[in-house]
């Protein structure tokens, strides 16, 4: 029975072991391996740390990255600001078959691809788009006005790619928060304010952070909003890796690259974990 | 901020149109997107010249409709193709991890489970180039060792199918943890106690038990896939599954026919998923 039992687990083992073994953990060994050579010639190669000395020296390279970085935030912060107040909505104002009608409203754009979603914010602001035409409708605009291109229409795309990331851990956390204590905070005598501050945001952290980690790492990981949305100005920094990789063939920068969004999304991702005391497990599991 | 506590009309209001103006938001896109699968015109795009089915049906230039599309009929298949296969990889492995991980206790759980997750917090781009690159390694050291060409570990739907079950597997796992944390292992002692062995017991009792969570994990594991750009993107080779086909098309100009193949894109996935909803309130 017990050796059995023992059987049984290595069988449930194995399958996991490889998993994480051969498709996760090597390749980004092997990733940071070929990140860290050289090439002389031809088919020879030297250990060096020449890839990063140029990521980090080419003015380009480290622009890209920081701004990349920066947006990302940027974009997980007001994607939060404006989900805060419709989750809130749907988990405390909105009751019984509204609450589930606004709640799965929410969850269709995520079953529809990225792809469409681009295309959709496309059709609505180019030059020939919607938006403009409106615009030339209501005499805001005496020509076609191109709104596609810039950060501003970036930013929209990402909030809009990630919002359901953020609302759904909202909704749920504000919904186990018991409306008796609410209603404590305000016969106590606090404003909507400080109830908001005391009693409903700190409930709500846990989402809060485990919406904000998501929408960060899809922000960050995002290629086709910067890409199809995004300006000349606005080069993502997963645009660099996908052109050193598959337009320029330098495997080598492109794997340092890679590392290098690798690290600054662990870092950060560490960041929040820390900042708020929670371990990955709560969050994600 | 409750309704039992009054508030102002004003502000009542002004919250009501706040959260309005949100779902307005959300809609505006996917509202464009179908309404202009049906514009009568080369382009998805203002003036409207009248409603046609041709987007979808028509069989001639310039208007072929997806149905009548050799080259997105094609990706169709093979994303399907594609998204079959990791669905029913992840699921058998989210199972088997759903199962080690409630199962038994031993050392190094915790910081398998942590690595199990790890998945998740990845860019999708660094995933696809890790495992490009990995493969590529491998390749090119079986020619060098034995001068065998092994297709198969070049950019192709191999790579893709097992880029994308690199992390849709983990998902697959926390959903069907998340049921087998809620069984009852006495009803598979009772099995125990009646004779029955432990496979026996596991397959008769606990696996139907899961069944609604593993059906789930299928449908979502299948529109994670039939949806996934960036992973796809790195690994990708001759045979492009839908959404890179889109991509590419969508580079040049677009033409109504994207609209039309993103309708139905829509209607697939929504009902997949009102099956899903529907199946797991039953279940």
């Amino acid at each position: 029975m017990r050796n059995q039992s023992r059987i049984t687990f290595y069988l449930l083992l194995t399958p996991l072991v490889l998993w994480l073994g051969l498709l996760i953990i090597i390749p980004h060994i092997d990733m940071l391996l070929i990140s860290l050579r050289e090439r002389i010639s031809f088919g020879v190669y030297e250990t060096s740390l020449s890839q990063y000395e140029k990521a980090l020296t080419e003015p380009l390279y480290l622009r890209t990255f920081w701004r990349t970085a920066v947006m990302s935030v940027l974009a997980t912060v007001i994607t939060l600001l404006i989900a805060f107040p419709v989750a809130y909505y749907i988990a405390k104002m909105a009751k019984g078959r509204l609450q589930q009608v606004l709640f799965l409203l929410c969850l269709i754009p995520f079953y529809v691809s990225e792809l469409v979603r681009t295309f959709g914010w496309m059709i609505l602001l180019r030059e020939t788009g919607l938006i403009s035409s409106l615009l030339q409708w209501v005499g805001l605009a005496d020509q076609p006005v191109e709104l596609l291109y810039t950060d501003a229409t970036m930013m929209v795309g990402l909030v809009y790619t990630s919002m359901l990331f953020m609302v759904v851990p909202l909704v749920t956390t504000l919904e186990s928060l018991d409306d008796s204590v609410i209603e404590a905070g305000y016969d106590l005598g606090g404003s909507g304010f400080s109830v908001l501050r005391e009693i409903i945001i700190p409930h709500a952290m846990p989402g809060i952070v485990s919406g904000c980690i998501v929408v960060f790492m899809l922000s960050l990981g995002n290629y086709l909003t910067p890409t199809m949305l995004g300006g000349k100005d606005s080069l993502w920094f997963t645009e660099m890796i996908y052109n050193q990789f598959i337009v320029r063939s330098n495997w080598e920068l492109g794997a340092a690259f890679g590392f290098m969004l690798l690290v600054l999304s662990s870092v950060i991702v560490w960041g929040m974990l820390r900042l708020t005391g929670r371990t990955l497990k709560e969050t994600m599991g | 901020m409750i309704p039992t506590i009054p508030q102002s009309r004003s502000f009542r209001l002004v919250y009501g149109g706040y959260v309005a103006l949100f779902f307005l938001y959300l809609a505006l896109p996917l509202t464009v997107v179908a309404v202009f699968a049906f514009n009568d015109s080369q382009f998805p795009s203002l003036p409207w010249e009248g409603f046609t089915w041709n987007w979808f049906f028509g069989e001639e230039r310039p208007q072929i409709g997806v149905f009548h599309e050799r080259g997105i009929l094609r990706s169709v298949g093979t994303s399907a193709f594609v998204a079959l296969c990791v669905a029913v990889l992840s699921v058998s492995v989210g199972t088997t991890n759903a199962f080690l991980f409630n199962r038994y206790e031993f050392r190094g759980k915790g910081f398998l489970y942590v690595l199990m997750l790890l998945p998740l917090v990845i860019p999708g781009i660094v995933l696809g180039i890790s495992i490009l690159v990995f493969s590529s390694t491998l390749a090119n050291g079986l020619w060098d060792l034995a001068q065998m060409d092994v297709q198969a570990l070049r950019p192709g739907l191999l790579l893709v199918i097992l880029g994308q079950f690199s992390f849709i597997t983990t998902i697959a796992t926390l959903v069907i943890s998340a049921r087998l944390q809620k069984f009852d292992r006495t009803l598979e002692e009772a099995a125990l106690n009646l004779g029955a062995d432990r496979l026996t017991a596991v397959r008769t009792i606990t696996l139907p038990f899961l069944a609604p969570a593993m059906i789930g994990a299928v449908v979502v594991a299948f529109l994670m896939s039939f949806e996934n750009f960036n992973t796809t993107l790195m690994l990708v080779g001759s045979d492009a599954p839908l959404t890179i086909a889109m991509f590419d098309r969508l580079k040049e100009g677009s033409t109504p026919l994207l609209n039309a193949v993103s309708l139905l894109l829509m209607l697939g996935s929504s009902l997949l998923a009102l099956l899903v909803i529907l199946f797991q309130r039953r279940g």
